[in-house]
Protein backbone atom coordinates (compact mmCIF):
# COMPACT_ATOMS: atom_id res chain seq x y z
CA UNK A 1 0.00 0.00 0.00
CA UNK A 2 1.05 3.37 -0.45
CA UNK A 3 0.85 6.28 1.10
CA UNK A 4 -1.10 9.11 -0.84
CA UNK A 5 -2.98 12.62 -0.45
CA UNK A 6 -6.04 13.76 -2.04
CA UNK A 7 -6.13 16.49 -4.59
CA UNK A 8 -9.22 16.43 -5.94
CA UNK A 9 -12.01 14.71 -7.91
CA UNK A 10 -13.09 12.95 -11.40
CA UNK A 11 -17.09 13.56 -11.95
CA UNK A 12 -17.99 10.57 -14.81
CA UNK A 13 -21.71 10.09 -15.97
CA UNK A 14 -20.57 7.62 -18.82
CA UNK A 15 -18.86 5.13 -17.49
CA UNK A 16 -18.88 1.27 -16.44
CA UNK A 17 -22.12 0.50 -14.78
CA UNK A 18 -20.66 -1.12 -12.11
CA UNK A 19 -18.59 2.26 -10.96
CA UNK A 20 -22.33 3.67 -10.50
CA UNK A 21 -22.30 5.48 -7.18
CA UNK A 22 -18.36 4.79 -6.50
CA UNK A 23 -17.02 8.18 -5.64
CA UNK A 24 -13.14 8.89 -7.74
CA UNK A 25 -10.95 10.83 -6.51
CA UNK A 26 -7.46 12.30 -7.01
CA UNK A 27 -4.78 11.19 -5.12
CA UNK A 28 -0.68 11.78 -5.76
CA UNK A 29 1.51 9.37 -4.28
CA UNK A 30 3.43 11.06 -1.07
CA UNK A 31 6.62 10.13 1.26
CA UNK A 32 6.04 9.00 4.50
CA UNK A 33 7.44 12.60 5.91
CA UNK A 34 4.82 13.93 4.21
CA UNK A 35 6.42 15.58 1.04
CA UNK A 36 4.95 15.13 -2.17
CA UNK A 37 5.99 12.94 -4.89
CA UNK A 38 5.11 13.49 -8.64
CA UNK A 39 2.21 11.73 -10.73
CA UNK A 40 -1.35 10.93 -10.09
CA UNK A 41 -3.69 8.06 -9.59
CA UNK A 42 -7.59 7.79 -9.96
CA UNK A 43 -8.62 6.30 -7.13
CA UNK A 44 -11.86 5.03 -5.88
CA UNK A 45 -12.96 5.77 -2.15
CA UNK A 46 -13.70 3.10 0.11
CA UNK A 47 -14.19 4.98 3.19
CA UNK A 48 -15.49 8.38 2.99
CA UNK A 49 -12.00 10.16 2.57
CA UNK A 50 -12.14 14.30 2.24
CA UNK A 51 -10.13 16.53 0.25
CA UNK A 52 -6.40 16.94 1.18
CA UNK A 53 -6.45 13.97 3.68
CA UNK A 54 -3.68 11.36 3.90
CA UNK A 55 -4.86 7.64 2.74
CA UNK A 56 -3.84 4.72 2.07
CA UNK A 57 -4.51 3.46 -1.49
CA UNK A 58 -4.19 -0.22 -2.39
CA UNK A 59 -2.96 -0.67 -6.12
CA UNK A 60 -3.67 -3.19 -8.81
CA UNK A 61 -5.66 -6.82 -8.33
CA UNK A 62 -6.15 -6.17 -4.46
CA UNK A 63 -8.08 -3.11 -4.92
CA UNK A 64 -11.15 -5.34 -6.15
CA UNK A 65 -11.01 -6.99 -2.41
CA UNK A 66 -12.33 -3.62 -0.50
CA UNK A 67 -15.56 -4.42 0.57
CA UNK A 68 -18.49 -2.98 -2.27
CA UNK A 69 -15.45 -3.28 -4.88
CA UNK A 70 -16.72 -7.19 -5.39
CA UNK A 71 -16.14 -7.25 -9.14
CA UNK A 72 -15.88 -3.67 -9.67
CA UNK A 73 -13.38 -2.64 -12.78
CA UNK A 74 -10.72 -0.80 -10.50
CA UNK A 75 -6.87 -0.80 -9.71
CA UNK A 76 -6.36 1.65 -7.12
CA UNK A 77 -8.39 2.20 -4.31
CA UNK A 78 -8.65 4.56 -1.07
CA UNK A 79 -9.28 1.88 1.79
CA UNK A 80 -8.08 4.08 4.84
CA UNK A 81 -7.71 7.88 6.44
CA UNK A 82 -4.59 7.93 8.05
CA UNK A 83 -4.50 9.39 11.57
CA UNK A 84 -0.57 9.48 12.21
CA UNK A 85 2.62 7.89 10.80
CA UNK A 86 5.70 7.18 13.35
CA UNK A 87 8.82 6.61 11.66
CA UNK A 88 11.84 5.67 13.46
CA UNK A 89 14.93 7.77 11.82
CA UNK B 1 8.99 -11.86 -1.54
CA UNK B 2 11.50 -9.32 -0.48
CA UNK B 3 13.47 -8.60 2.21
CA UNK B 4 13.12 -5.15 4.18
CA UNK B 5 13.39 -3.31 7.33
CA UNK B 6 10.19 -2.40 9.41
CA UNK B 7 10.93 1.49 10.46
CA UNK B 8 7.55 2.60 11.47
CA UNK B 9 3.84 2.32 12.18
CA UNK B 10 0.89 3.68 10.38
CA UNK B 11 -2.48 4.28 12.24
CA UNK B 12 -5.64 4.49 10.55
CA UNK B 13 -9.16 4.89 12.55
CA UNK B 14 -11.40 5.31 9.83
CA UNK B 15 -10.48 2.22 7.08
CA UNK B 16 -12.40 -0.04 4.70
CA UNK B 17 -14.27 -2.70 7.20
CA UNK B 18 -11.95 -5.54 5.78
CA UNK B 19 -8.86 -4.04 7.82
CA UNK B 20 -10.39 -3.97 10.82
CA UNK B 21 -7.79 -4.85 13.19
CA UNK B 22 -5.28 -5.12 11.23
CA UNK B 23 -1.90 -3.48 12.22
CA UNK B 24 -0.32 -1.37 9.63
CA UNK B 25 3.69 -1.20 9.42
CA UNK B 26 6.02 1.07 7.49
CA UNK B 27 8.59 -1.41 5.66
CA UNK B 28 11.88 -0.42 3.59
CA UNK B 29 13.09 -2.53 1.00
CA UNK B 30 16.38 -3.48 1.83
CA UNK B 31 19.00 -5.26 -0.71
CA UNK B 32 21.39 -8.30 0.66
CA UNK B 33 23.63 -6.34 1.93
CA UNK B 34 20.76 -4.71 3.84
CA UNK B 35 21.23 -1.06 2.44
CA UNK B 36 17.92 0.45 1.62
CA UNK B 37 16.61 0.97 -1.70
CA UNK B 38 13.46 2.36 -3.27
CA UNK B 39 10.52 3.85 -0.75
CA UNK B 40 9.34 2.61 1.86
CA UNK B 41 5.86 1.15 1.31
CA UNK B 42 3.01 0.56 4.09
CA UNK B 43 2.02 -3.43 4.59
CA UNK B 44 -0.46 -5.50 6.79
CA UNK B 45 1.75 -7.44 8.84
CA UNK B 46 0.61 -11.39 9.37
CA UNK B 47 2.98 -12.71 12.13
CA UNK B 48 3.40 -10.04 14.66
CA UNK B 49 6.42 -8.12 13.82
CA UNK B 50 7.69 -4.96 15.03
CA UNK B 51 9.60 -1.75 14.56
CA UNK B 52 13.41 -2.33 13.58
CA UNK B 53 13.05 -5.92 12.62
CA UNK B 54 14.07 -7.47 9.32
CA UNK B 55 11.66 -9.13 7.82
CA UNK B 56 10.27 -10.22 4.26
CA UNK B 57 7.36 -9.21 2.46
CA UNK B 58 5.37 -10.42 -0.86
CA UNK B 59 3.26 -8.17 -3.00
CA UNK B 60 0.47 -8.21 -5.44
CA UNK B 61 -2.75 -9.84 -4.84
CA UNK B 62 -1.28 -13.18 -2.95
CA UNK B 63 -0.35 -10.15 -0.41
CA UNK B 64 -4.15 -10.90 0.64
CA UNK B 65 -3.81 -14.91 1.00
CA UNK B 66 -2.58 -15.13 4.46
CA UNK B 67 -6.02 -13.48 5.19
CA UNK B 68 -9.25 -14.27 4.64
CA UNK B 69 -8.51 -14.14 1.37
CA UNK B 70 -11.32 -12.98 -0.84
CA UNK B 71 -11.99 -10.22 1.97
CA UNK B 72 -8.68 -8.35 2.58
CA UNK B 73 -7.53 -5.48 -0.12
CA UNK B 74 -3.13 -5.53 0.69
CA UNK B 75 -0.95 -5.37 -2.04
CA UNK B 76 1.91 -5.79 0.95
CA UNK B 77 1.89 -7.77 3.25
CA UNK B 78 4.73 -9.04 6.20
CA UNK B 79 4.88 -12.70 5.82
CA UNK B 80 7.75 -13.97 7.71
CA UNK B 81 10.46 -12.46 10.05
CA UNK B 82 14.00 -13.08 9.43
CA UNK B 83 15.74 -15.09 12.89
CA UNK B 84 19.05 -13.51 12.28
CA UNK B 85 20.47 -11.03 9.81
CA UNK B 86 24.14 -12.42 9.92
CA UNK B 87 22.66 -15.20 7.89
CA UNK B 88 21.78 -12.68 5.06
CA UNK B 89 25.19 -10.66 5.45
CA UNK B 90 26.83 -14.17 4.84
CA UNK B 91 24.54 -15.02 1.78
Amino acid sequence: MIIARILGTVVSTQKDERLTGKKLLIVRPINVDGSDTTGYVVAVDTVGAGFHERVLVVAGSSARLAQGMKDVPVDAAIVGVIDRVDVEQ
Amino acid sequence: MQLARIIGTVVSTVKNESLQGRTLLVVQTVDRNLESIGKPMVAIDSVGAGVGELVFWCRGKEASFPFKREDTPTDCTIVGIVDSEEHVRRG
